[in-house]
């Protein structure tokens, strides 16, 4: 089956205080779709003024919303699931138009995980509760959860309406009110979103700013008047919101990629099964969402004595990839999100070439036909090499991955924990004991075992070293937007005797 | 005879140059990381906290070019060039609203570059 992009209107406004409002300097920026560069439609160009009114109308709004019960904050999120719900087919095809990820991803993955984040948080703040504590026999501790108030979110342009969900879902479910920073490059959905649930949630606890991260990110993220800023990105940017944070004194979250591997030890070989077959397949993941995923599986250690058995089942799926028009139902991977991330993969590619890497799979741009040539396509690609090439320590966010071997145990957790980032790892073994041992020993925030790419709403994701802290996902998310009230309560009559 | 790191195209040049008539003193950071990370950033001067954990790359277009330290054990025997390509990027860079994004491209440093380094 075939589906296209969905019909969008010539212009749209930032979403400040429940309604739609043009940038008050009147700019707009043009967002053209990756799958053919058509022009899609054009979104605010947002300065300073537009984000201080955004941030104004959610510090009004925050009081009332910080009040609601849990159960009516509940009814909400479950309202804004069931709009996504209803509305998953034209989400799916915003979401392909506007980052060029295929179909059937964007259909199967994307949305239907956006639902569930909603659907999750707004069970989980029903199920929750403080806590009471009888410190002796006088004295009471309460702890009462608080929201923090406003919370500034900057969200990538990787997963748009799922990392929305990831960060704002908590957000609301806390009692928080949210101004929303979408990436310039997919816009879309954040849109399409606010105008569905409008008049879902009182005016100013939601608000979505577009705009350029220089003129409208830099207001929001240094901005004295919001009480947290969670982003998603890279470490530059991330370190520069953490300086502005200081300057505040804010928390803040960070969640800044990384450099993932996925171990293969030599028992997977021991039958050529189904279990086989899903190794292969957690190999190849390296080209799901074109691999512009943060915790893409960019690394592949294959113990020695499997290596060329193996690799050569994951040569031949990788080769089975079907590229094309990411409308198709059938196509498995699409364009890459813009034309400068199309550039810098294949300048990877070439240092690679340059460090001594052997192309086994790809190793170029791809080129499509008809309207898709003006497309960024590029073929899914394995290099294999060693673990000091910049091909293994960088993230090129694409379809590219690197392959090495290792002797032993030692020597895999030594190469995989031989990065800067700490965000995805995966573990593959029919041994019960690394089934264990191995993911301990990965310093990672998420171990796959024997399973990848997997992002239920009740596991806590995040990551260690360079890509970040605090988690997303699970319900402990809930305390990275709230404070935790102690209320100390003596019922003994007496002084304490000092003065 | 000495040799830099990293230099830049007359093309992003001329845009480097744009940019610092437009925000003052400017540096580039290498990012790393998610999404539009592995690309230059470029910030004004005093936004970003350069300190020991940055080594100097060079300086191109009288701009400064910084990368943090661990980043840089693998990078050191690469030698880079700033260039520009058409497109948005995200981040806080100051290239972003041009609808150009600097872009490094790479290639090996040989013996004798690597002899005659400067920094």
């Amino acid at each position: 089956m075939s589906y296209s992009a969905p019909k969008f209107k010539e212009k749209y406004g930032n979403f400040i205080n429940g309604k739609f409002q043009d940038p008050i300097d009147g700019q707009y920026f043009e967002n053209h779709s990756p799958v053919d560069n058509k022009l899609l439609a054009k979104y605010p160009r947002s300065n300073e003024k537009d984000v201080n009114s955004a941030i104004e109308a959610a510090n009004k709004a925050k009081h009332e919303w910080g009040n609601t019960s849990a159960a009516e904050r509940a009814g909400i999120l479950h309202k804004i699931a069931d709009v996504i719900q209803e509305n998953l087919e034209t989400f799916a095809q915003m979401e392909t138009a506007d980052n060029g990820k295929s179909i059937r991803e964007t259909m199967n993955a994307d949305v239907p995980l956006a639902v569930d984040h909603f659907r999750y948080f707004a069970s989980a703040i029903r199920a929750e509760e403080g806590s009471a504590t009888e410190l002796n026999e006088n004295t009471l501790s309460l702890i009462i959860n608080e929201p923090l108030g406003v919370v500034a979110q900057i969200i990538p342009w990787n997963f748009p309406l799922l990392m929305l969900a990831w960060k704002v879902a908590p957000a609301l479910a806390s009692g928080n009110c949210v101004v929303l920073k979408p990436a310039e490059q997919t816009p879309a959905s954040a849109t399409f979103l606010a105008e569905k649930i409008a008049d879902l949630l009182p005016p100013g606890v939601f608000n979505v700013i577009h705009g350029f991260g220089p003129e409208a990110g830099k207001p929001l993220a240094s901005s004295p008047n919001v009480d947290k800023v969670a982003f998603t990105g890279e470490t530059t940017t991330g370190q520069l919101i953490m300086q502005y944070a200081s300057k505040n004194l804010h928390p803040v979250t960070m969640e800044l990629g990384g450099k993932s591997p996925n171990v293969f030890f030599n028992s997977i070989m021991d039958h050529d099964d189904a279990f086989l077959d899903k190794c292969i397949e957690g190999a190849v993941l390296f080209a799901f969402n074109q691999g512009e995923v943060c915790t893409a599986p960019s690394r592949i250690l294959i113990q020695e004595d499997i290596y060329d058995e193996f690799i050569k089942r994951v040569i031949e799926r990788t080769k089975a990839i079907k590229m094309g028009n990411p409308f198709e139902e059938s196509t498995m991977m699409g364009a890459q999100a813009s034309s400068d991330q199309h550039q810098k993969i294949l300048e990877y590619i070439k240092i690679g070439k340059d460090e001594g890497a052997e192309v086994l799979a790809g190793g170029d741009a791809a080129k499509l036909d008809g309207d898709l040539a003006n497309g960024f396509y590029i073929q899914p690609t394995i290099l294999k090499g060693h673990n000091k090439m910049r091909v293994f320590q960088e993230e090129i966010f694409g379809p590219v991955v690197a392959v090495c071997t290792f002797k032993d145990e030692a020597e895999a957790i030594e190469i995989a924990n031989d990065t800067m980032y700490g965000l995805g790892a995966g573990v593959w073994t029919r041994d019960a004991h690394q089934l264990y041992q191995i993911p301990r020993a990965i310093k990672a925030g998420r171990v796959w075992v024997n399973c990848y790419h997997d992002y239920p709403a009740h596991a806590p994701f995040g990551g260690y070293k360079k890509s970040g802290f605090g988690r997303e996902n699970h319900l402990m998310m809930l305390n990275h937007y709230r404070q935790s009230k102690n209320m100390l309560i003596s019922y003994d009559k007496n002084k304490l005797g000092f003065f | 005879m000495e040799f830099k790191r990293v230099e830049i195209t007359p093309e992003a040049d001329k845009l480097l140059q744009e940019l610092k008539q437009q925000h003052g003193e400017v540096i580039f950071h290498q990012s790393g990381g998610c999404c539009d990370g592995s690309s230059p950033m470029l910030l004004p001067k005093e936004d970003f906290y350069i300190d020991d954990n940055d080594i100097l790359m060079g300086e191109v277009g009288g701009v400064k070019f910084y990368m943090s330290h661990d980043q840089f054990e693998y990078w050191k025997h690469t030698h880079l060039t700033v260039d520009i390509v058409k497109g948005r990027g995200g981040s806080f860079s100051l290239d972003i609203p041009t609808g150009y994004r600097f872009l490094i491209k790479s290639r090996m440093l040989n013996d004798e570059e690597n002899k005659n380094l400067n920094p």
